[in-house]
């Protein structure tokens, strides 16, 4: 069945694939058991609308999927099922009327609670307008007794205008308006309970709590399974999948964050305990460039999920001085009476190189159809279109979500399914990469250097000194993705 | 450090060959009740190396696991309730692991095992 999907009009390019990995997670598919790609749901727009619209249609097998879907999500406004819709409140009436009755009658009955909501986009509608609307509806025959918190049903008559002017929202090329049954809406009083603001234990580089529940439900976190997070850091993913039931384990290179903290309550675990979740099952110190990881267990964890340091806020470390990777010094031998204590120097890390050891150990240690989730980040002035991201024989890019940071640089979030086995000849075609990583350390680190591009003086922008006049209105008519 | 993470760590110090499985040296352990999930227990199960896990369990003082276990046993509830108690309630607060080849000993403090490696082994 079709449902009006409506979505709050932000992080524009994480709201489908939301719903999809939703959808997979609650059973909409089997496919992912195996390995396979899971099959794409149905999507249609309303006639004439920007794809960037919050309005769409999704065909789902079940209500109960919807609802699941809706009520677990965090970017869906509401799914509703469509009683009617049309250009004008004329054509919204004929629209009603002709809707099936015994799709309408069971939620209208005497014995229930409902409401109605009158809602619009981009535009403000006044209570007396409101009033009049909802007044307007009365060829609808309702039966039931108003309640206002905690209905039996959600009713809502949302219109979609010209709103003329411009507030930086996608063009709407003609009015229209929807009315229909609610059948689920997201928790959005989980961001504020989550906020970083009210985080005890915070780092420069926390996961805000939407971002780290939307990539929670990319991984499709849920009770019973394992989710890594090689980067741990404060443990700001990690607190959303475990909010949503999932087993959490997550490894640092900084013993610093993962083992002191700020204090005896202000370190990673009592990031959990302010949330009443439970504990990590592990946190360790390590360094994703050398895994400590038993070499005979694979297929352990169903999801790993982490925001890789890639050199702009904060970068990669990884074992090994500087001088040491250059070859200029011979390694450091410890002297036996001070080696409980030592700190191992480190080098920076690339990341190529950062993202090639994390997609080998993902490839090697992430179940069948478990899920890869992370964010690359991309120069805004290559061409989007033309952008590579990075790719390997046991993956399958399933959605890319990019989130503009600055004029100069965004953040895309990768999600990946794992589709092939981890074979011989793809661990030795690894091992024989990271030898060569290991050999050109300093040649990977010139040319993998994000913070120099995205921090380097703007060149071009400077010399072109152009009539003010010229200049083109710093406001754009549509902000597309900014929001 | 509870013992599901000390199964899945070996020492990966330059030149070792067999890393696994590292010894567990005990100066502090706790318990913790977690609530138990029989999915992910099962999972774990067929994860885990058994005799390492019992041989870790001993270290930390807790003799109540069968010597070997086949997939048979987790019908039993009894059997659920030790292998859930060892596997995730049992935390090595402070202690090290040691590379079974080279004697390395690698702290584990609040909890959280470092396997960070020296310059000269990696």
């Amino acid at each position: 069945m079709w449902y009006l999907c409506v979505f709050y009009h932000r992080l524009l390019d994480y709201r489908k694939p939301e719903v999809e990995s939703l959808a997979q997670l609650f059973g909409a598919n089997e496919d992912h058991q195996n390995g396979r790609v899971p099959s794409q749901l149905q999507w249609k727009f309303p006639l004439r609308y920007h794809p960037d619209s919050p309005f769409h249609f999704v065909n789902l097998p079940s209500e109960q999927l919807a609802r699941n879907i809706a009520t677990r999500s965090i970017l869906v406004k509401g799914m509703y099922e469509l009683w009617g819709e049309g250009t004008s409140y004329e054509e919204l009436k004929e629209s009603v009327l002709s809707y099936p009755d015994e799709r309408k009658l069971p939620y209208l009955d005497s014995d229930s609670t409902f409401k109605i909501t009158v809602d619009s986009f981009g535009k403000v509608i006044s209570l007396e307008e409101q009033k009049e609307l909802i007044q307007g509806l009365s060829y609808i025959p309702f039966k039931g007794r108003v309640k206002l918190k905690n209905p039996d049903h959600n009713f809502w008559l949302i219109e979609v205008d010209n709103y003329g002017g411009n507030n930086g929202l996608p063009p709407i090329v003609q009015k229209r308006v929807f009315f229909g049954r609610e059948v689920g809406g997201a928790d959005r009083k989980l961001i504020p309970t989550y906020q970083l603001k009210s985080r005890t234990y915070l780092g420069p580089t926390a996961m805000d709590a939407e971002m780290a529940f939307l990539m929670a439900n990319q991984a499709l976190a849920t009770s019973g399974k394992l989710v890594f997070d090689p980067f741990v850091g404060t443990g700001s993913i990690l607190v959303a999948a475990a909010h949503f039931g999932a087993m959490t384990m997550g490894a640092d290179i900084d013993i610093r964050v993962v083992r002191d903290g700020r204090g005896p309550d202000c370190n990673v675990w009592s990031n959990f305990k302010q949330y009443g979740l439970p504990m990590p099952v592990g946190l360790l110190r390590a360094d994703n460039n050398l895994p400590a990881w038993r070499p005979s267990l694979k297929e352990v964890f169903d999801a790993i999920i982490c925001d890789p340091p890639y050199g702009v806020r904060a970068g990669g470390r990884k074992s090994g001085g500087r001088k040491l990777l250059k070859g200029a010094v011979e390694p450091y031998i410890v002297p036996d009476d001070k080696r409980t204590d030592h700190i191992p120097s480190t080098a920076p890390y690339s990341l190529v190189e950062c993202v090639h050891d994390l997609l080998d150990l993902a490839a090697k240690m992430l179940v069948m159809g478990g899920r890869l989730v992370f964010f690359y980040p991309i120069l805004r002035e290559d061409d989007f279109a033309e952008t590579h991201f990075p790719e390997h024989p046991c993956f399958k890019l399933i959605s890319t979500s990019e989130q503009i940071l600055s004029s100069r640089y965004s953040r895309v979030l990768l999600t990946m399914v794992k589709t092939g086995p981890y074979t011989e000849e793809i661990a030795e075609v690894a091992r024989i990469k990271h030898i060569q990583f290991k050999e050109n350390h300093v040649k990977w680190l010139e040319d993998g250097n994000l913070h120099s591009a995205v921090f380097s003086p703007a060149a071009a922008q400077l010399t072109e000194a152009v009539d003010p006049k010229f200049i083109k209105d710093p406001k754009p008519k549509y902000r597309g993705k900014y929001v | 450090m509870r013992l599901l993470t000390h199964n899945m760590l070996s020492s990966n110090i330059k030149g070792v060959v067999n890393g696994f499985p590292l010894r567990i040296e005990a100066e502090k352990v706790v318990e913790m009740n977690v609530e138990k999930n029989i999915e992910f227990l099962k999972k774990m199960f067929e994860k885990i190396d058994w005799k390492a896990f019992v041989d870790a369990s001993q270290a930390m003082g807790y003799t109540e696991l069968p010597k070997e276990a086949d997939s048979s046993m987790l019908n039993s509830d009894e059997f659920f309730n030790r292998f859930h108690h060892a596997l995730l309630e049992l935390h090595l607060e402070e202690g090290a692991l040691v590379c079974p080849e080279t004697g390395r000993r690698f702290p584990v403090n609040k909890g959280i095992p470092n396997m960070l490696l020296h310059e000269d082994e990696v």
